[in-house]
Parts: structure tokens; C-alpha cells; sequence
């Protein structure tokens, strides 16, 4: 709120015009920044004075700003949404940062995901893998009372703790093999642990894992870089409870 | 041209009859015929991506736009408390007929009584389609669903998943529509903006879109269209909305025939975190579950700067409590935001600006433990914490109200289907379920009947009814391209103007108006002033706006141009609209038009009905049609939360 505490910056940002095209990292600064702006708050501004001075601004991907969407992705200092734990880029605010600081930013970097422009990637990969089984076969009708699929507390709340991930590829980013492992064990996960998915599991779980192969995503060396840098704490054991699913659907299964 | 009386065509007969004798008495579309009928949805948030599955399972091709780069991201997903159902789970008196009436009475007697029955109605359903999709809610020891109460009413009737209750519903639905997109029945265009509808012959035939990452304009044409864009609640610049939600789409129809309904109603939701200073882009909300357990108060001396924990209980106004003794803390959003506005205007407010109020939690950690209150509310606290850098375990939160939904929207009847034949709008982007205010947890409740249990019988009813496809359109028709020239000429315009000021300094301009003039006090000479002042803004916008970069290619200052160029117009709609409503109701206070209480007085004998205004083009003031409500089975009272 103060303008005393306000600092200045040294921004090294990742620009690229299109998919096809060689990107280069170029070096900004700015002044007067807020710490109590989140980090995209201070990509505004940058960009406004980008504006001003009829320069492009830098493309980026954002929406709700409230850590739920999963628009947002930046590699900040070789950190998937930077250097706060369980944080996403537009959560994360400039107190964390320092006076003087200099901040690289780039886009999210995997095979799996080219970049569209500057920070902004395509990450249309994690709806194809979805598509391949991350749901239960139910269609719109007369669904039993609620009530009737009773769930113990302790699966509904870990099922829920696997169904938080927003899909923001951070996992992917961070792994050196770019692997989307917690990404897809995560919704393995969340319908192997609920009745209502068990009937589909093991075709579910196949399918998942062959699209994420055939998609260019990398296998899963437990490097355990995705659950560090994942803004919902999505847990590793999500990735073990994948690889029995899988053992246990491959052994049974009837192809 | 003259006010029309528009007609909602609600169906004949008992309230609690209308709706399963309406479904009966509807044309069904054969199983066979529905893969020769195309649709398109607009947006994917709860409404959108619930209708895409419904009618694609059903057999309908179904072509779904987003504005995201996938459709699990629309806003919808940010809804953190809950989703209303009529269960009576726990056992308190709730009922279909309860909800219904806690409905109407909390939209301050503005909404359409049947469609608010119907709403009502199909809440426990949408219960029981998420269970089966595997939305993880919360849950009992004994593995039943768990409920919470919720503003506005005084049963638990919310059912949750954490604080992420509008995530897990999407997720539900986003993963329905991935399941039918894998059979070929959905197709989903994401990055995509829609920037003009297609008429054939005054009928929705399909739209324009613009690639946003391409630039390219492209032609979709189809047998009916399903706006689902959610609100406009972004005119103000500052809300708690996306950043990229806006009104374009919902303002395209508009001038294309659909009538705007009661823009005025805003809601301005009581529990978001303050403004912390000029660099703001949007405002967070907390929750409003944590009215359950949180005391909203402020000191009661006049510029008081101790530190909370040094204000001595004596001398503390827990204003909510004293003046609400029934509700308490739970009172609708819009007594809450005007109560905290009041003891601002007093100079009352805490924190370094002045401009907010404390939720306190010290009395529920000391009741219930901290842990109790950290599994509830573990994940709101650490929000705050985030983004605050203040701990809400050891002191009160600091808390303002913020600009968060609007009930307004374009004009439906009873099928949802808008003045345009052929064009319907759910969920958010439609005015017809909250009146003049919406209760907490209904949002939800309502985009998902919308798009799950009313849109595929109506939907189906006009296709056969109309018989949109014996009239054959593709998008070789004239009509695309004219439509598709018109939008191309509006983007090399913004592109053309050349200017030196920033959109984003435009759509901060128009939302400073908007918060000033069309806020949470209105006046008469107040919106006067404020309509002059956004027409200035916009003439000024026209001669002065910089959009750097290119048409083609990713340009998201071209992309905010075009929304902030609606935006003006639509504020100014806004502001017309909240001046010829000379009464209180919900969301919209005007100042004039209060009890002794400073709550809001209706004026029924002259404004019990929809504005529903209709485009009659650039230069001439829009025309307000009204549709009349009718108050059959909830009497109209003074709503009182006492």
C-alpha cells in the first residue's frame, strides 16, 4: 500500500512470436512494484509500460486469479509458479520477493506442450488424456438418491485430495523427463477410490496411460519434482496407487 | 415503436403440476433424429459444459466454444461454498416447496415464480447426477453426503467439497463432456471468442468466432444456438470474476434482437479481500461459509486504531447480530454488503484504508478448536494468508464486499429461449431464477439445472416444433458473411483507431464510474451524472484507444478492446436501466426508496415486473419492454431477515 517499500526489478522474459518461430530470453526492467501485487499484477504492469510504449506486451496465460483455473504456468527462476510451496503464479506475491531481485520467467518447456507465444503454451494433451477414461460412464437421468452410494469419510477425503489437481501442467514442467504421471494418477486415483468408478477402473487406467505415452509424455522415474512443485500438494502416492492399479488392470486384462 | 408486454410463457395449472405436465406435453425429438440436429453452445462454464453432455448423450451434435484453452477452466470453476439441494438430508424441515420460497423471498420478490418452482425442483436431481459422477462431496462418518447452512436461509440444505465446490461440479461435468467428445458427439473449440450471431430469416443459425490464437474469423452454422457466457459482472473492472469473463457474446445477441433483462441487479458479495492498492486486477472472494462461524464487526467508536485484540468486547458492534437477531451473520449478500457500507460511510472501518470490516473467528476456535475450524475452512484461510500475509487463526480477517455476480441477464421465457428464436441462454448469462438477488449456493444450482434438466426438453421441444433444419443453412449462406464481414470491421476499427491510451486505463476508468455511480447506493442524480460521464468515456475511447500489434496472430489487447468497447456500452445500459427503476430491490438500492431501517423498499404497485430491454440500434435509446410478474403462491412482503 505504501510506495516506500516498493521495489525495483530485473525481469529476464522469455519471448517467442509463435510456435514455429526461435525464442530468445529479453531483459526488462521495472520499477515501483508493489509488494503487495500478486506476480502477474506485476506482469501488468510491465506490460502497461509495454503498451505505453507501443511495444507487444508479453503473451501470457491467466483467468480466475484465485488458484483454481489452472491458466496459469511460469517457470519463475527454474521453479514451476515459482518459489512459494503449494502456490500458483497468480497467487504468488511480490513479498516473497526482494528488492534489486532478478527474476527469469519462462513458458512451461515439454514435448507435450509447444508454445503458442512468449509464457503462453498448448497443454490440449490434458484433455485428450481425459477423454481416454478420466470419467464415469454416466449419462444424464434418473441417478439413485445420493445417498444410496455411501462413501467412508476416509476415501471421500483422500478421493478429494487427488480431485483437487487443476490440471496446470506444473508437474510436467518440473519433471526431467516430462512425464504427466500426477496429472493422470491423480484422476486414476480419484474414481479408483470411489465406488462410482470401480466398475470402469481397470479399462480406465490402461487407456489413461497408453494416451499419455502416445501423447510424447515421459516416463516416471520418481524424481518426486511434480509433487514439490505442484500448487494443490497433490501427493506421490497418487502415482503409486496408479502403478497398482495398472499391475493389477494388466495382469486381468482380457485383450 | 411502442413497450411490449413480453409474455413468459409459463405453462397453465398448479405450481407444483407446471413443470412435469410441461414435460409431458412437450414434443420429444425420435432417438434418430436427434444426430441431424447441430448445436452450438457458447461457453463451458457449469451451464455450458452440463448442456454440451446432456444433449450430446442424447444424440445431438453438439459444437462447444471456450474462451480458455480448455473447458475445464470457465469461472464457474472458482465457485468455492456449495450447491443447494431440497434433500432435507439433515432432517430440518427443508422441502422442495422451502427452497422455492426462501428463493423468491431472497431475490426480494423479482424472479419468475414458476421457473424458481422448477428450479427447486430439479435441485435434488443435479444432487444425485454429480454423486454419480464421482464429485467427491463431503461426506459423514457414516458415508452419507454432509450439508452446511448457507446466507439467507435457516436450513442446511448446501452440499460442498471443501472450498472447491464449483471445481468438483465442472470437473463433473467437463468430464461428461470429454467422455461424449471421445465418442465424436462434442466437439470443443477452445481459445475461441464468438463475435457476431447469424441469423436466418429471424432465426439463430449459428455464429462467428474469432481464433484467438490465429486472429482468424470462422463460420459455424447450426440448428440452434445456447448462449452460455456467464455475466457481466467485469464492467466494473474490479470484481471477482476472471479476467477474461465478459459480456461480448451475451451484447452481440443483445443487438441482434435478444432483450437485455434487468442489467441493474448486481449483486456485490460481502466477504472479499479489500482492495490493497491502484495495481488490483481482480478482487478474491472468501467464501461466504464462513459467515457460519465468523462474527462480522467493527470497533463502535468513530476512527478507532487499535489493534483488533485491544478493542475490549464492549466495545465492538457486531452490527450484523444486534440489528438481524434471526440471521445473524447469515443474512442475504445484500443486507451484509449495505451493513458494511453503512459503518465505512461512518467512518468505522478498519484496516490502513479504512475501507473494510473484521470476520472474526476467535469465538469458533475457542468453541470448536482450531482444528475443527481448519478442516471447515483450511483452505479459505490460507487463501487469505496468501494473498494478506495475515494469519486468519490469531486475528480477524479484514473483509469489504466486492462486485461478484449478476442476476441480470438477456431476456428467456419459461424454455429459456431468448426473444430470438432459436437462441437460449443458461446459467448466469440468462435473468430468470434470482430476481433482483441470489442466495448463496444457488449459482451453482441453477447453471446445472439449466444446462442438465431444463435446456434438453425445451431445446428438443422447439426443434420440432420450429423445424429448424427443413430450411437448409450452411455456412455458404449470405448471411454468415455478411456477419462475418461486420465482425472483421469492428476489429480493423479498434485496431484502426490509434490512439495513445491503453485499454486496460479505459476499462479501469469505466469501472471506477460504475463503482461510483451504479454501485451498492444509487441515486437519480447519481446514474444521471454516470451515464453522461460512460458516454464521454466511450466517445473518448473511439478517439483515443491503443491497441498495439496485428489482427492476426495472438493480440490480447485487440481481444480486451473488443470486450472493453461492449463493456461501455452495456455499463451505460446498466446505469438507464437502475435509473428507470425508481425502487429498492435486492442488489439494486436506491437511495431514494429506503425503510427507516435503511432497508430496501420495493415499490410493487409500479415496478413488479422485468425490464427487458430491447437494441433499436446506434443512435437511439433503447426501448424497456416489461414482463409483469405474478405472485400466486409466495405473498408479496417486506423482506425481513430480523
Amino acid at each position: 500500500m505504501s510506495s516506500n517499500n516498493n521495489m525495483s526489478l530485473k525481469l529476464k522474459v522469455w519471448r517467442q512470436e509463435n510456435e514455429n518461430s526461435k525464442g530468445q530470453m529479453v531483459d526488462y526492467s521495472l520499477e515501483d512494484v508493489s509488494p503487495d501485487s500478486s506476480f502477474l499484477e506485476m506482469i501488468d504492469q510491465l506490460n502497461e509500460e509495454l503498451v505505453e510504449k507501443g511495444d507487444e506486451p508479453v503473451a501470457f496465460d491467466h483467468d480466475c486469479r484465485e488458484g483454481i483455473c489452472g491458466m496459469c504456468s511460469m517457470m519463475i527462476n527454474g521453479q514451476a509458479h515459482g518459489p512459494e510451496s503449494e502456490t500458483t503464479t497468480c497467487q504468488l506475491h511480490m513479498r516473497k520477493f526482494k528488492d534489486g531481485d532478478t527474476i527469469a520467467i519462462e513458458p512451461w518447456r515439454a514435448k507435450a506442450f509447444p508454445v503458442h507465444k512468449d509464457l503462453m503454451v498448448d497443454r490440449s494433451s490434458f484433455d485428450a488424456i481425459i477423454q481416454a477414461g478420466g470419467y464415469v460412464s454416466v449419462n444424464t437421468g434418473n441417478a439413485q438418491d445420493a445417498n444410496s452410494i455411501l462413501v467412508p469419510k476416509t476415501d471421500a477425503d483422500l478421493a478429494m485430495d487427488a480431485a483437487a489437481c487443476i490440471g496446470c501442467g506444473a508437474c510436467v514442467a518440473s519433471c526431467k523427463n516430462a512425464s504427466a504421471m500426477l496429472f493422470v494418477s491423480a484422476k486414476v486415483s480419484q474414481l479408483a477410490l470411489l465406488p462410482q468408478g470401480k466398475v470402469e477402473a481397470e479399462q480406465r487406467v490402461l487407456n489413461m496411460v497408453d494416451k499419455m505415452d502416445e501423447l510424447g509424455f515421459g516416463n516416471c522415474t520418481n524424481e518426486a519434482e511434480c509433487e514439490a512443485s505442484c500448487p494443490k500438494a497433490i501427493s506421490i502416492s497418487n502415482i503409486a496407487r496408479l502403478n497398482r492399479e495398472f499391475l493389477s488392470a494388466a495382469v486381468k486384462s482380457r485383450h | 415503436m411502442s413497450i411490449k408486454k413480453l409474455d413468459g410463457k409459463v405453462p397453465a395449472g398448479p405450481i407444483k403440476e407446471k413443470w412435469d405436465q410441461y414435460k409431458f406435453d412437450m414434443k420429444l425429438v425420435n432417438p434418430a433424429n436427434k444426430r441431424k440436429f447441430n448445436i452450438i453452445v457458447l461457453g463451458t462454464g457449469l451451464a455450458g459444459a452440463s448442456a454440451s453432455a446432456t444433449l450430446a448423450e442424447l444424440g445431438y451434435n453438439v459444437k462447444a466454444f471456450c474462451i480458455q484453452d480448455s473447458a475445464r477452466r470457465a469461472h464457474s470453476i472458482a465457485a468455492q461454498g456449495g450447491v443447494n439441494a431440497a434433500k432435507s438430508y439433515p432432517n430440518d424441515g427443508d422441502s422442495v416447496w422451502r427452497l422455492f420460497y426462501d428463493t423468491v423471498k431472497g431475490g426480494d420478490y423479482r424472479a419468475r415464480e414458476a421457473n424458481v418452482y422448477r428450479l427447486a425442483q430439479v435441485s435434488n436431481n443435479i444432487i444425485d447426477q454429480c454423486a454419480a459422477q464421482g464429485v467427491p462431496f463431503a461426506r459423514e462418518y457414516g458415508g452419507t453426503l454432509s450439508n452446511r447452512s448457507f446466507g439467507g436461509a435457516q436450513v442446511s440444505r448446501t452440499f460442498y467439497a471443501r472450498g472447491q465446490t464449483g471445481q468438483q461440479l465442472l470437473l463433473g461435468a467437463y468430464s461428461a463432456m470429454m467422455k461424449e467428445e471421445a465418442k465424436g458427439k462434442i466437439t470443443t473449440v477452445t481459445r475461441s471468442e464468438m463475435v457476431e450471431l447469424v441469423l436466418v430469416n429471424g432465426k439463430a443459425r449459428g455464429v462467428i468466432t474469432r481464433d484467438i490464437i490465429t486472429g482468424k474469423f470462422e463460420k459455424h452454422s447450426a440448428d440452434a444456438v445456447l448462449l452460455c457466457t456467464g455475466g457481466y459482472g467485469n464492467v466494473y473492472f474490479l470484481s471477482t470474476n476472471a479476467m477474461t469473463s465478459n459480456s461480448s457474446a451475451a451484447w452481440k445477441c443483445y443487438k441482434k434482437g435478444a432483450y437485455f433483462a434487468n442489467p441493474c441487479y448486481t449483486q456485490i458479495h460481502p466477504t472479499c479481500i479489500p482492495v490493497h492498492g491502484e495495481g488490483q486486477s481482480k478482487l478474491t472472494l472468501m467464501s461466504e461459509s464462513l459467515r457460519n462461524d465468523g462474527r462480522v464487526w467493527v470497533p463502535k467508536k468513530k476512527g478507532d486504531e487499535r489493534k483488533p485484540a485491544d478493542i475490549p468486547e464492549d466495545e465492538r458492534d457486531y452490527y450484523l447480530e444486534s440489528k438481524y437477531p434471526s440471521f445473524g451473520n447469515l443474512v442475504p449478500r445484500d443486507v451484509a454488503s449495505r451493513n458494511a457500507k453503512l459503518v465505512v460511510d461512518e467512518k468505522r472501518g478498519v484496516g490502513a484504508t479504512g475501507v473494510a470490516v473484521y470476520l472474526d473467528f476467535r469465538d469458533a476456535i475457542k468453541r470448536d478448536g482450531k482444528d475443527t475450524i481448519k478442516a471447515k475452512y483450511g483452505n479459505l484461510f490460507d487463501m487469505y494468508n496468501r494473498i494478506t500475509d495475515a494469519d486468519p487463526y490469531s486475528e480477524p480477517m479484514m473483509i469489504y464486499p466486492a462486485v461478484h455476480y449478476t442476476m441480470g441477464g438477456i431476456w428467456v421465457d419459461y424454455n429459456l429461449q431468448t426473444s430470438v428464436p432459436g437462441l437460449f441462454a443458461l446459467g448466469e448469462a440468462n435473468f430468470s431464477d434470482h430476481g433482483a438477488n441470489r442466495l448463496g449456493a444457488s449459482a451453482l444450482m441453477q447453471g446445472l439445472a439449466d444446462g442438465y434438466f431444463v435446456v434438453p426438453y425445451t431445446l428438443g421441444n422447439y426443434l420440432v416444433t420450429e423445424k429448424p433444419e427443413q430450411e437448409k443453412v450452411t455456412v455458404d449462406n449470405k448471411e454468415f458473411d455478411d456477419a462475418l464481414k461486420t465482425a472483421e470491421a469492428h476489429f480493423d476499427k479498434l485496431m484502426a483507431v490509434g490512439g495513445k491510451r491503453s485499454v486496460d486505463s479505459f476499462h479501469k476508468a469505466l469501472g471506477l464510474l460504475m463503482w461510483e455511480y451504479v454501485g451498492m447506493g444509487r441515486n437519480e442524480a447519481g446514474l444521471k451524472k454516470g451515464i453522461e460521464e460512460i458516454k464521454k468515456l466511450k466517445a473518448e475511447f473511439w478517439k483515443d484507444v491503443k491497441v498495439t500489434g496485428t489482427k492476426e496472430g495472438i493480440n490480447v489487447e485487440l481481444e480486451k478492446a473488443n470486450r472493453v468497447a461492449d463493456f461501455l456500452e452495456l455499463g451505460e445500459l446498466m446505469a438507464r436501466d437502475a435509473l428507470e427503476r425508481v425502487e429498492s430491490c435486492g442488489g439494486h438500492f436506491r437511495e431514494e426508496s429506503q425503510t427507516d431501517e435503511n432497508e430496501a423498499k420495493r415499490d410493487d404497485e409500479n415496478f413488479c415486473h422485468v425490464a427487458a430491454w430491447e437494441y433499436a440500434g446506434e443512435n437511439s435509446d433503447p426501448i424497456r419492454n416489461i414482463e409483469e410478474l405474478s405472485f400466486e403462491n409466495v405473498a408479496l412482503t417486506q423482506r425481513s431477515y430480523k
